[in-house]
């Protein structure tokens, strides 16, 4: 299965994003409860591009290890970085009058997390989830 | 998408059909805090059945309409939330505080119906 990748620039793209997710998640054999799971990390991620950095892209990518399948979303942008990825990621922590549940909450529903981030250059969040 | 607000007696209904921007929902949200005053609603039904997906931002967009429309005198109910969209909710930590929920459209009316009916018995 090839990449899909979702540019995003609007919150109509998030939508978008989030859909194809959800398909290449049931293409993969997630089940239901999962393809929700998948869709919302999606989402998350997607509102950051948005909020943060105007524009980006989610790439979803398929994978496999030792016959089980996998998803991999990486949300990328070149906005301007996040100065203390730490305190982004603690619960209830918000530069943006959010309700800072954005970053740990998916980092709850998913198997794997990490997040690069450069001060001026952009962020790149890659989860993973595998299929149950 | 816009979101079709129903009027039905002193209640206002709203469905959503299909997924949701956060435009459309924030404008749902206005609409609906609008609309408890031109047609003096005393209760408000949002069925969220057709959403698979409900995120930091709906449920808090949700939780400020609910607030929203009791400062401006009337109840919400928010009806429908789906058993996988629940559990992403919580595992999120989502927990739509001080907004009432019910499983479908029925119980919500049956919610409302008693809601206005102890506040009729208080006044």
């Amino acid at each position: 299965m090839d990449d899909v990748r979702v540019p995003i620039s609007s919150d109509v793209d998030l939508v978008r994003a989030r859909e194809r997710g959800r398909t290449l998640a049931g293409e993969l054999g997630f089940q239901q409860g999962d393809l929700t799971l998948v869709a919302t990390a999606i989402s998350e991620l997607a509102r950051n591009i948005v909020r943060y950095a105007r524009r980006g892209e989610i790439v979803l990518h398929p994978i496999e290890d030792g016959g089980v399948p996998g998803i991999v979303i990486i949300a990328r942008d070149e906005g301007p970085g996040i100065i203390d990825v730490n305190r982004a990621m603690e619960q209830g922590y918000s530069t943006s009058g959010g309700l800072g549940m954005g970053l740990p909450g998916v980092r709850r529903i998913m198997d794997k997390f990490e997040i690069v981030s450069e001060i001026g250059r952009g962020t790149v969040v890659t989860v993973t989830k595998w299929k149950r | 998408m816009a979101v079709p607000i129903l009027k039905q007696g002193p209640y206002l209904i709203a469905t959503i059909q299909s997924a949701l921007t956060d435009a459309d929902l924030v404008q749902l949200r206005d609409a609906l805090v609008g609309k408890v005053g031109s047609y003096r609603s005393s209760g408000v039904i949002v069925d969220v059945t057709a959403l698979d997906v409900l995120d930091s931002f709906a449920s808090r967009t949700l939780r400020d309409l609910a607030h929203m429309i009791r400062l401006r005198g009337a109840e919400t109910v928010i009806v429908g939330i789906q058993p996988e969209v629940a559990f992403t909710m919580v595992r999120l930590g989502l927990t739509l505080e001080g907004v009432a929920t019910a499983l479908e459209l029925e119980e919500g009316l049956f919610y409302l119906a008693q809601k206005l009916h102890s506040a009729r018995q208080e006044g």
